[in-house]
């Protein structure tokens, strides 16, 4: 299985990837690569499987075909320690998953203290510095179930950045925010990118994806239909699947 | 779908999954068999092991005592099933009247902590003797006098309020939102409490209740001290008439076999439901 062809320059790559349940195909010949630095926008309506690519990336669910690369390395060999490669990647989920017995403070600790052996001090300085640039310094000692959809939803993004990962996936991470807010973390998301972290974003905030992906994917039925740039994507989408979605979720000009 | 056919990648990485299993299953087995030996090994070698096997393991007593056995635990078992719906149906009433909030339903409140403090602290064997020996005492009218209905009532009592605990823990482990979302379409907080929560707090407590209901077909061998000839009064009377206590390994048996189904039964369930629930989740 060694002699995978692997895209040595990315970061992450797909190739092939099919996933099923049962005899439902949610994942059909996926290939996708992602580079160092950059931003990829998953996009497609509802149930076309974007956060199961996701959980897929992450080693969460075993894969039916295809071959996963992270730096360099094929991850979806059943030998590989999944716990190696998945404190190299964050994930933020759909519903947050925040852990409701721990303040904020302490859910963001867990994995740099238990993980990767970060001393007490060093990961709350660390944790305190990202929740005070999301606005959430004065809910660091509450528990998440006193916050609102949109703080929980920031308190997971900090979470998942508080290792430092190499590459970050975020699933539908402004569902729950409002337009200001929206702009904030989108801000701190393009800062985080030029930081150099590496990200897979499954989104529907079109503006979202256009302000801050280098580039897009529009996924249909479990493929990947489309992929570019999102000037090409949003301005000139060569699919008709993919400009019969656009013209449902854009806003008319 | 059709269509689609394992790549040669694939299905090296399934031979390799299943080299992995295999491995699991073989150190699994391996590490079993050890622990086993070493065990019995240690009994066997130990010097009192054949006075032991003479009192406790003689074939020909097991084989005396079966058939008495095997008729007394009948009782036991009808004890245990008779028992068993009373509980479920009171400790349910009881944990609802103490999540209860109407003020109407307050001396019910009250009554049900009294009750679920005062009745766990009392040792099962002591309400057994109480209800066996003291109930029939008060002559009451058209109530019957028989052992076995006082030991089962008796059972019923202590264990109601051992699995209303149970109920109510399971009912305040659902999540206040489920509360809320069923009260803002409009259900009062009983439908609400019918609707929502007590179903989902019923399959978390699938695994506790099942540990009460296997204690409770052990302690129907209490009714032993009512005067019922239940399973292990039985063989208590063989070992004395014959100086052996192989009978009483042979009830031992009995009461194993009877809850290892119940707890197959409970793992299956609880398995399905979080399938059925879970599938698609996350
Ligand atoms: N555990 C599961 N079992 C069965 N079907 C699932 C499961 N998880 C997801 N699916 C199905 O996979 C499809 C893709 O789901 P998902 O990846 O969540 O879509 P998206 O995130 O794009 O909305 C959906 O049709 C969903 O019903
Ligand atoms: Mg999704």
């Amino acid at each position: 299985m060694s002699d995978a062809v692997t895209d040595a320059a990315s970061l992450l790559s797909v190739s092939g990837l099919r996933k099923s349940y049962g005899d439902r195909v949610v994942l059909d010949d996926v290939s996708l690569s992602v580079e160092p630095h950059e931003v990829v926008c998953l996009i497609g309506s509802s149930g076309s499987g974007k956060s199961t690519l996701l959980r897929c990336l992450n080693l969460l669910e075993e894969i039916d075909d295809g071959v996963i690369s992270f730096d360099g390395r094929e991850i979806s060999d059943p030998r590989v320690d999944a716990r190696a490669v998945r404190s190299r990647i964050g994930m933020v989920f759909q519903a947050y998953n925040l852990f409701p017995h721990l303040t904020v403070l302490d859910n963001c600790t867990l994995a740099p203290r238990r993980v990767h052996g970060v001393r007490k001090a060093d990961a709350e300085a660390r944790a305190l510095e990202l929740l005070s640039r999301f606005g959430l310094e004065e809910h660091a000692t509450k528990h998440p179930d006193r916050l609102s959809g949109g703080q929980q939803q920031r308190a997971a993004l900090v979470r998942a950045m508080c290792t430092s990962p190499t590459l970050l996936l975020l699933d539908e991470i402004t569902a729950a925010l409002d337009p200001e807010l929206v702009g904030e973390v989108l801000s701190i998301v393009r800062a985080e990118a030029a930081a150099g972290t590496t990200m897979v974003i499954a989104t529907h905030e079109m503006a979202f994806a256009r302000d801050v992906a280098t580039q897009v994917c529009f996924l249909h039925e479990g493929r990947i239909l489309e992929q570019g740039p999102p000037a090409q994507i949003f301005s000139s989408p060569r699919e008709e699947r993919t400009r019969q979605f656009l013209a449902r979720v854009l806003p008319p000009a | 779908m059709t269509d689609w056919s394992p790549s040669e990648h694939e299905l090296e990485r399934r031979r390799v999954r299943r080299r992995l299993r295999t491995r699991s299953v073989l150190i699994a087995t391996a590490m079993t068999v050890l622990v086993y030996v070493v065990v019995g090994f240690g009994i066997t070698a130990s010097p009192g092991w054949p006075r032991f096997q003479d009192y406790f393991l003689s074939w020909s007593d097991a084989k005396d005592s079966l058939p008495d056995v095997w008729d007394a635990i009948w009782l036991n078992i009808k004890m245990f099933l008779i028992a068993e719906v009373f509980i479920l149906v009171f400790a349910m009433l009881i944990a609802m009247a103490r999540v209860s909030r109407s003020a109407w339903l307050t001396p019910l409140r009250i009554s049900a902590i009294v009750y679920t403090d005062v009745v766990r602290g009392i040792p099962t064997i002591l309400l057994v003797y109480v209800m066996a020996y003291g109930m029939p005492a008060l002559e009451l009218q058209g109530l019957p006098k028989s052992p076995f209905f006082w030991a089962t009532v008796a059972l019923v009592i202590s264990y109601s309020a051992y699995v209303a605990e149970v109920f109510r823990s399971g009912i305040q482990s659902v999540h206040p939102s489920q509360w809320a979302s069923a009260e803002a379409l409009g259900l009062s907080r009983g439908q609400a409490l019918r609707h929502v929560v007590v179903p989902q707090a019923v399959r978390r407590v699938v695994p506790p209740l099942l540990n009460d209901f296997v204690s409770l077909q052990k302690d129907t061998a209490l009714a032993s001290a009512a005067g019922v000839f239940e399973a292990l009064a039985t063989s208590r009377d063989y070992s004395l008439y014959n100086f052996n206590f192989t009978p009483y390994l042979v009830v031992a048996a009995f009461f194993i076999a009877m809850t290892v189904p119940l707890a197959r039964l409970c793992d299956w369930l609880t398995a399905r439901m979080r399938r059925r629930e879970l599938a698609g989740a996350l």
